[in-house]
């Protein structure tokens, strides 16, 4: 998806729908990239002009949470858990495995537009450590095996 | 000479009147409340360690470097966030303390280039002074683990560099462009070790919403944002206090220097007008001082279409004198005249009015006030009895409600635009009067709370639909009108604005501007608190703009807005010294000090001083000067600093003036427009080679002083003289302080003005004098200059310039940021960056039913004459309205605007004039014409090169 598929209608309208809620800054980010999955930069001009805002005052929060991204995600996010418990089942054998199996770091989308992994830390799940969330959905106890099991099933689906 | 680097107390000083005693490193000390310990400290001499804090922004709390130990109090608090409080007991070193420090500078040291030697701030750099304070004496971390090291440089903007691998993340140029500044263009990007300054999003400055105001590179510690002419020259070695040039703010600037260069212009932290800030245009663009289309050798010809001669001093000006003397024998003694220049000294535009009264002798002195504020003069004069602003810049900080009517403080008077801003910010309310949407109207965290977005050429209908409801709804201040105001004056103008043709929903029709909205604002600036009002061109440049200026003062009166702290009546005036000239003398019906030529007494008080008798009839305007020029019976000008044949309308009819005329002198620093049609050229020196001063829009008189010689060995006042003395009327000045001297004995206004006076204040406002010897801020204090208050009616009538189906459209001008009026400076300077052409903004709806597109070459026709620009299709303008900016000379935006002027000053009708556009292939005749007379003139002067 180029930067420029959004739909600008659509973000008009959520940008209107928040706009006059009090720090609906991060609502509207949120609502965006709830939507497109991303928060298109040639959508921060719209951001700003809504909210009375300069266009760096909307790309520094979205940059601060690392949550936020400016370019589409792969078909699937996985979330790696990198808070303490996770670190200390193992957390670390998973990440490893996870990004050279995948090829990729942090922040960055598989070539072939499949996955895209990012770190969270904490997912609330401690008591099945090391955890890891896809496109929302919290898996707990992943070895590198299971990571693989479950990545195969997601192929499998597409 | 003064310092380099001012004291920099860490957080701005605290406006509490209230103080607090405390203890710091065992010596006590005073200070309002409020203020920050490191400011405390400061005050006695001990300097904390800092980087992140500097006392034109908040403090931050953010670099950690500045930590003190609070007796009784928990850990390590940051002195630049830590408010004193009374009998605290401060230490700000001990073994702790520096090891903290010490840590830190290890960690910002371990991510920093190790080039001091060939950095651009080495010699001036804080956190090399900081290094050094702290005692740093290795890093144990290494430089080999992840750095910024290889961060791209960004040379973007022309006059400064942004250097990230050299940046520490202080926040300080972002905190400059929102607090000072209030563009908010700086962010920082991403957070932790990541963290980077980005201008817009992650973009380069030119790309950003920056406006290159230079704030940030004011407020960074490193080289990090640093000026491209520091990179080039090295650091200064003096500096030396003086007063910008270009708009009628009058910023005080240090001009830095090596030798008699300009390293660089720093805004002047100690400046009455702007406390350390500056725009793009003072700051930055200076260059055209040393330009090299410089003319620094005086030159003559017999005729126009003759070549150059360039000749000595003495013989241009005894051929000038000569040619003065021949024609006023021939055509008689009015047939000669002279303009002085509101962007020369107050001494200078006094020492011309004074050849043309004394040695031509006849009063046929203007000056370019008359196409810009000289309604300002008579309508203020004629109701509160002083042709001046009532308030200080800084008067706009206690303002709940601000009136904006025809200006566009960012762009025409952009420091004075910020500190608004900041106001706004604050809280304060906003109305805006104007036909475009300015960038008041909606920008970053400023908003106007209504925008009445008039059809041009119906202020008056709308000023009088305000007073209406002002009126009609019981919200005149009864009190103040009673006690302050001429009663009978007062009660003749409630009726007549109490009429229902001038209520908002009878003037509707006019201006186009929705009655309620109206009825909200008038309420709104009535009874808000201190409503102020700002004023610009928008409101003279017409037909009625005295009619205007008289409506704005009736309003202030009525609803008590007058006499106090953010409150007044506030003309933002064009140039630097435009104030200062009219003041001086210029205009020809006044002496200096606005002292009618038929007034006896004046006339006998400058006849004994200057030792001539005077003329008791007014002498001729401007425009008086153009027909008597074409009729035959005025032939001769002296023309300082003006470039009528560019800045006045109906250039046509300008030429054919200058054309007929047997001797033109243009002193200036350029060949411009008027040049191109003048007989004598005598070189001008810029504001950098001369003293003298300057008086800006608050009545502000501050220091002009020399910082290099005259290039081409005079002072613009001393040519004067040579002139004077060669037309047989003695001058024998030997320094500006000599003429200052003279101003001050015969103007009951600047009697205490001297520049010992400013040497010792920085600035002084007028009145000063005995009753007020250190100045007057505020004017009208518990009594009109004029006693009472006079209240004027102000019927509407609209201008003769009406569109039509020929010409449907109505086109009005106005300014942009980066150039400066004619551009004969700005031009001449990187600033042509932003700004290289002048453009036709066009409403979208008019430009489909004319099949343009943004970047079509469209002719504008009126009643005048066509030119062709390129067009900017935009909503900012509304639909029948057309706008365009007139800062280069080919645009001839003046060859389509007419003759049609102000009733009561000539002040011509630049802002309405009835257009029809349409989508061309080439230029215009005009501009063709232009062009080939242009290359004329060029070789002129190339074949005076080529004999000189």
């Amino acid at each position: 998806m180029s930067q420029s598929d959004w739909d600008k209608d659509a973000v008009t309208q959520l940008i209107d729908s928040l706009k006059d809620k009090p720090g609906a800054m991060l609502p509207i980010l949120h609502g965006i990239q709830d939507n497109l999955g991303y928060i298109p930069k040639d959508s921060v001009p719209l951001i700003a002009k809504a909210l009375n805002v300069s266009r760096a005052e909307v790309h520094g929060v979205i940059t601060f949470y690392h949550y936020f991204r400016e370019s589409p995600p792969g078909k699937h996010t996985i979330h790696l858990c990198r808070a303490e418990s996770c670190q200390s089942m193992n957390g670390p054998r998973l990440e490893a495995h996870a990004k050279a199996k995948l090829g990729i770091e942090y922040h960055e989308t598989t070539t072939d537009g499949n996955f895209s992994l990012e770190p969270v830390y904490c997912l609330g799940n401690c008591g099945c450590s090391p955890a890891m969330s896809i496109n929302g959905e919290v898996y707990g106890r992943v070895s590198p095996e299971r990571f693989d099991e479950i990545l195969d099933e997601l192929r499998g689906q597409a | 000479m003064s310092l380099i680097r001012d004291k920099d107390y860490g957080t701005p000083a605290s406006p509490s009147e209230k103080n607090v005693t405390l203890e710091i490193d065992g010596f006590k000390v005073t200070v309002p409340e409020g203020t920050s310990v490191m400011r405390a400290a400061s005050s006695i001499g001990i300097e904390i360690p800092k980087l992140c804090a500097t006392d034109s922004i908040d403090p931050f709390g953010s670099c950690r470097l500045c930590v003190c130990q609070v007796e009784g109090g928990r850990g390590y608090p940051a002195s630049c966030t830590t408010p004193v409080s009374q009998g605290m007991k401060v230490q700000t070193e001990n073994a702790k303390l520096n090891q903290i420090r010490k840590g830190i500078m290890e960690l910002y040291i371990s991510d920093h280039p190790l080039d001091c030697l060939t950095c651009p701030s080495n010699g001036n750099c804080e956190l090399q002074d900081m290094a050094g304070t702290v005692g740093l004496r290795e890093v144990r971390y290494g430089y080999e683990g992840k750095n910024h090291l290889k961060s791209e440089k960004d040379t973007s903007n022309p006059y400064f560099t942004f250097d990230p691998s050299k940046c520490i993340v202080c926040s300080r140029c972002v905190r400059a462009c929102e607090e000072t500044q209030g563009t908010f263009a700086l962010t920082i990007d991403g957070r932790g070790f990541d963290s980077k300054i980005s201008p817009g999003q992650n973009e380069a400055f030119m790309d950003s919403e920056c406006v290159s105001c230079g704030a940030c590179v004011q407020a960074c510690p490193t080289a990090t944002l640093m000026e491209k002419s520091v990179y080039q020259k090295g650091q200064p070695d003096h500096s030396i206090i003086t007063t910008c040039a270009y708009c009628g703010v009058g910023c005080s600037f240090k001009a830095e220097m090596k030798g008699a260069e300009v390293v660089r212009m720093v805004p002047d932290k100690n400046g009455q007008a702007n406390h350390g800030h500056s725009c793009v245009k003072g700051r930055f663009a200076f260059g055209y001082a040393t330009h090299p289309d410089r003319l620094t050798t005086p030159m003559i010809r017999k005729s126009i279409h003759d070549p150059w001669q360039k000749v000595s001093w003495e013989d241009a000006i005894n051929y000038a004198a000569s040619e003065f003397k021949r024609i006023q024998e021939k055509y008689g003694r009015y047939s000669v005249g002279g303009l002085t220049s509101s962007r020369c000294t107050n001494e200078e535009a006094y020492l011309v009015q004074k050849l043309v009264r004394a040695a031509f002798g006849n009063n046929n002195v203007d000056t370019c006030a008359r196409v810009c504020h000289s309604p300002t003069g008579y309508g203020l004069k004629q109701t509160l009895g002083e042709s001046a602003g009532t308030q200080t810049f800084d008067s706009v900080m206690q303002s709940d409600v601000i009136l904006v009517i025809g200006a566009n403080p960012t762009d025409g008077h952009p420091v004075f635009g910020s500190l608004m801003k900041k106001r706004l910010r604050e809280g304060a309310k906003l109305i805006v009067a104007d036909p475009r949407e300015i960038d008041l109207v909606k920008s970053a965290h400023v908003k106007a709370e209504y925008h009445l977005k008039l059809r041009p050429g119906t202020n008056v209908a709308l000023v009088n639909a305000l007073a209406h409801v002002i009126v009609t709804e019981g919200l005149v201040k009864e009190d103040f009108v009673n006690e302050r105001c001429d009663i009978d004056s007062f009660n003749k103008w409630r009726d007549f604005v109490a009429q229902e043709r001038n209520s908002p929903e009878a003037s509707e029709i006019h201006t186009g501007v929705a009655a309620q909205k109206v009825r909200e604002a008038a309420r709104l600036y009535a009874s808000a608190g201190n409503g102020a009002i700002y004023y610009g061109l928008g409101v003279t440049e017409h037909s009625q703009g005295s009619t205007t200026v008289i409506g704005i003062a009736n309003l202030a009166m009525a609803t008590g807005n007058v006499g106090r702290e953010g409150v007044g009546v506030n003309p933002l005036r064009g140039q630097n010294n435009v104030q200062g000239s009219c003041d001086m003398g210029s205009f020809p019906h006044e002496l200096p000090g606005y002292r009618h030529v038929a007034d006896v007494t004046t006339r006998s008080l400058f006849e004994s001083v200057w030792g001539v008798k005077l003329e008791a009839e007014p002498g001729l305007r401007i425009p008086n000067m153009f027909a008597a020029a074409i009729d035959g019976s005025f032939k001769g000008l002296y023309c300082e600093g003006e470039d009528i044949a560019q800045s006045d309308p109906n250039t046509q009819h300008v030429q054919e003036a200058l054309e007929s005329m047997e001797c033109v002198v243009v002193q200036d620093l350029f060949l411009n427009e008027t040049a191109k049609f003048a007989h004598v050229f005598l070189p001008g020196a810029s504001f950098l080679e001369k003293t003298g001063t300057f008086t800006n829009a608050e009545r502000r008189i501050s220091p002009v002083r020399r910082v290099m010689p005259p290039k081409a060995g005079y002072e613009d006042w001393e040519v004067t003289q040579m002139l004077s003395n060669a037309l047989g009327y003695a001058m024998d000045y030997s320094s500006a302080k000599e003429i200052l001297d003279e101003i001050a004995s015969l103007m009951p206004t600047f009697k205490g003005v001297s520049f010992k006076k400013l040497d010792e204040q920085g600035s002084v406002q007028w009145p000063c004098n005995d009753e007020a010897p250190d100045g007057t801020p505020t004017m009208h204090i518990g009594q009109f200059v004029r006693g009472k208050g006079r209240f004027m009616p102000t019927e509407y009538v609209p201008t003769s310039e009406r569109t039509t189906g020929k010409y449907p459209l109505i086109l009005t001008t106005g300014r942009i940021l980066s150039q400066y009026n004619v551009g004969a400076q700005t031009r001449r300077t990187d600033n042509v960056a932003w700004h290289s052409e002048d453009r036709l903004e066009i409403h979208p709806h008019d430009a489909e039913d004319r099949g343009i597109v943004t970047g079509d070459k469209v002719a504008i026709r009126s009643r005048a004459g066509v030119t062709v620009l390129h067009t900017l299709v935009t909503e900012r303008v509304q639909p029948g309205v057309v706008y365009t900016t007139f800062h280069f000379p080919e645009s001839g935006a003046n060859v389509i605007t007419t003759d049609n002027s102000d009733w009561a000053t000539n002040c011509p009708e630049y802002k309405v004039t009835a257009v029809q556009v349409e989508k061309v292939a080439g230029f215009s005749q005009w501009q063709n014409e232009f062009q080939a007379f242009t290359e004329e003139q060029l070789s002129m002067l190339e074949k005076a090169t080529a004999a000189g």
